[in-house]
């Protein structure tokens, strides 16, 4: 139902993941993830290890971090985030790259895994894994399946549907049998007796590597799709694979899913098998008119415009945006200095010629947001309602189904804003229901 | 340094725009326009033009001079309703200036009144066309021969052709027996207003725009089909009197109005089960007013019924929603 069919532009996917050189500073985020801010736990002048455990999961939903280089910590402040939010931060001076004597550096692959369920989600915990899909949610969360609601499938998201993007494809690529081990622990995790690994069609070699290397383990099916943006929203991949849907405001475990980014997935692997803390992402450097693309393995922490430099020297004269993430739900960066957290997939350079918006003119009722919108939503109908501050009835319309994943503007022949006028109203909504609950 | 732009997302656009849309319809009017020559001669080509010309022309001016904003009429959408309007209306000499007085219908109460573009609630072609029924009820039901000027475009006749009835008006004044042959209906060889005589040039037209997906299936198919049931049903109660169901959907302006007027984007429901339902009231409608109404056409005033109660319809049939 619904969706898009942007053109792909995955111009990437024959770029080998590269090793990230290490920067001269780092700066680390206390929210990298869904829920509150991590607490520090180490304080200015403290010298730090690659992997060490520098800032605490206090409340509820929240996730450890690590320190991503060696160094000395030069202090403990706010920094604007790329997208000009200050935030809590550690500052850390690199020092030489020296990891904690803990973590398995060497690349045997480590296939035994002895834990029990138990056992896993509290190691998903101390080692501060979220989901790389995009929400970072902290995985023992997740991985903690509430009482009265039982987990039946594990759905790994190798989907990809945002254009541009091929950092999961290139994992896919290297990494399949780290994957399938992952997931193999995941489902052991879960007690679910299998997997699906769903990758969309335009994907054929991942595809081929993930369906051989995926015979070879128990409970590991891949499934490939049909190509449709967005099909990696969660609620839409669940739909896909078991045809399940889950209801209005409710979570996928309430539907009996649990789904997982393939990324996280070799998160988990490395976590759980070489007691490696989520310190990297693999993150892929593209654009239509960059000289070069890349995918790259790159320390948290580091800053958007360290990543620019390194790898493709100055940004195009032409450059009109830079967004990390898709072209389709990515965020537009404010500021380059800001750096990167656990979750980030891209850094987008997008041209001037296409970072402009076209002209807003009346809408022409011709229903084609309608068409789009995978939640069977009436985007036209929301901006008229947030126009003239209708937000009891854009509630009843059910706003706050609204996954944002960008069809309405994107296929809006009168260049609406539509999104920006849904996202308006579901703050406005939310606001207004958390002061009807006061 | 440079600044860099920020905004919501997505980043991206399709390349769909409005006027493209527009465009695409005025490419897909383009085989019922040489049809209309072929078998109307000059006549149909000069009512085209004066009529386009005029709906271009006044929607400027009213832009310019009384709703002071910047012009629209590169978008195409008062090329589309001048095309409608013409194809709207017989190809005869009095019609040079009759369709102009419609254009000025058309858009200035049809259409800009109500703030241009996307707000009009009804099909402003259809409400010229009305227009013009009403107040040259003569002029408009005048329908030249078709055929008879074929080579006028070499030689200008200095009259008008020979007048001939519409298969409609052949059956409300002479029953079944005289109607002319589907053939003929199929590639326009029959009496009627410009655009709407030949069914396969208006399904040409059709296929591309769906091709393009400017429409769907979902009005034309119900509209087209409820009026084959249900003069099919008549048909069967008693053939002498109704009209066989194949000459009912082939005969006036039913094969235009279900792929060209009732598809209005603007004026049509938006979910795909309003539209189904909008097809279907088109349908019914125009059957009940031929049969049972005054005049021998209903599918205009069938098409601006259903127009009315479109909002009404966006209300009850609302897309399906995923998560319940």
């Amino acid at each position: 139902m619904g969706g898009v069919h942007p053109e792909e532009n995955k111009i990437s996917t024959q770029a080998v993941i590269e090793p990230f050189p290490v920067p001269e500073k780092v700066v680390v985020l206390m929210n990298q993830h869904l829920g509150a801010p991590a607490t520090p736990i180490v304080n200015k002048g403290d010298k730090v290890k690659v992997g060490q455990l520098i800032a605490e999961a206090k409340a509820f939903m929240c996730a450890n971090i690590h320190s991503p280089v060696s160094g000395t910590v030069s202090k403990i402040d706010v920094c604007k985030d790329p997208f000009g939010v200050s935030k809590p931060a550690i500052y850390i001076d690199v020092e030489g790259d020296e990891w904690m004597e803990t973590i398995d550096r060497t690349p045997d692959i480590k296939r035994e895994c002895t834990l029990t369920p138990q056992e896993i989600v509290a190691k998903l915990k101390d080692m501060g894994i979220v989901g790389l899909g995009g929400a970072t949610f902290p995985a023992h969360i997740k991985y903690n399946v509430p009482e009265g609601k039982k987990a039946e499938y594990l759905i790994i998201n190798a989907v990809e549907c945002e254009p541009y993007l091929t950092s999961d494809h290139r994992v896919m690529m290297e990494h399949a049998e780290e994957i399938c081990i992952g997931v193999s622990i995941l489902r052991k995790a879960l007690g679910v007796p299998n997997a699906y690994i769903g990758i969309e069609n335009n994907k054929p070699e991942p595809i081929a590597v993930m369906k051989a290397m995926a015979s070879k383990f128990e409970g590991i099916i891949v499934e490939p799709l049909k190509v449709r943006y967005p099909q990696g929203a969660e609620k839409q991949l669940i739909n896909a694979i078991t045809g399940r849907r889950v209801p209005s405001g409710k979570l996928p475990i309430d539907v009996g899913c649990v789904v997982s980014n393939v990324g996280t997935t070799f998160a988990v692997y490395e976590a759980i098998q070489k007691n490696k803390p989520l310190i990297e992402n693999i993150l892929t450097v593209t654009g239509k008119k960059i000289p070069s693309q890349h995918n790259y393995q790159v320390r948290i922490g580091i800053s958007y415009g360290d990543i620019i430099k390194h790898s493709i020297g100055e940004l195009p004269a032409t450059t009109g945006k830079v967004i990390s993430g898709g072209p389709m739900m990515g965020k537009a960066i404010y500021n380059l200095d800001g750096p990167t957290v656990k979750g980030a997939a891209s850094v987008l350079v997008i041209d001037e010629s296409e970072a402009i918006r076209d002209k807003e003119s009346n809408c022409i009722r011709c229903g084609k947001c309608v068409s789009a919108c995978p939640m069977g939503l009436e985007p036209y109908y929301f901006s008229g309602l947030v126009r003239n501050e209708r937000f009891a009835e854009a509630k009843d319309r059910n706003i706050l189904d609204c996954i944002e994943c960008g069809c309405c503007f994107f296929s809006c022949p009168a260049n609406k804003p539509l999104l920006d006028e849904i996202r308006m109203g579901k703050n406005k909504v939310r606001a207004m229901m958390a002061a009807q609950k006061k | 340094m440079k600044l860099l732009n920020v905004s919501g997302s997505p980043h991206v656009h399709s390349d769909e725009s409005t006027k493209k849309i527009m465009w695409r319809v005025n490419i897909a009017l383009i085989p019922m326009l040489l049809v209309a020559i072929a078998f109307f001669g000059l006549n149909a080509l000069l009512v085209s033009l004066v009529s386009v010309a005029c709906c271009v022309l006044f929607q400027w001016l009213i832009e310019k001079f009384i709703l002071k904003v910047p012009s629209t009429i590169c978008d195409g959408s008062a090329v589309v309703t001048g095309l409608l309007l013409a194809f709207n209306v017989p190809a005869t000499r009095e019609m040079f200036w009759i369709v102009a007085i419609g254009a000025l219908v058309a858009i200035g109460i049809g259409k800009m009144s109500f703030g241009g573009l996307g707000k009009n609630p009804f099909n402003p072609a259809l409400v010229g066309r009305v227009f013009l029924l009403i107040s040259f009820p003569v002029q408009m039901t005048t329908w030249p021969k078709p055929g008879e000027n074929l080579f006028s475009m070499v030689s200008v006749p200095t009259t008008d052709a020979t007048t001939g009835a519409t298969p409609l008006g052949i059956l409300k004044e002479n029953g079944t027996d005289a109607l002319p042959q589907v053939w003929d209906m199929l590639l326009g060889h029959i009496g009627g207003s410009l655009g709407e005589v030949s069914a396969i040039a208006i399904l040409i037209g059709a296929i591309y725009l769906l091709c393009k997906k400017v429409i769907s299936w979902h009005i034309p198919v119900a509209f087209i089909g409820t009026a084959f049931v249900f003069s099919g049903i008549l048909w069967l109660i008693d053939p002498t009197a109704y009209m066989n169901p194949v000459y009912s959907i082939l005969s006036g302006g039913l094969m235009l109005g279900a792929c060209f007027m009732a598809t209005d984007m603007v004026t049509s429901p938006m979910a795909k089960s309003g539209q189904l339902l909008f097809g279907f009231g088109c349908g019914l409608l125009t059957i009940i007013i031929r049969t049972w109404g005054a005049y021998p056409e209903g599918v205009s005033f069938a098409i601006l019924l259903m127009n009315a109660v479109t909002p009404l319809i966006n209300r009850w049939c609302k897309p399906a929603r995923f998560a319940k």
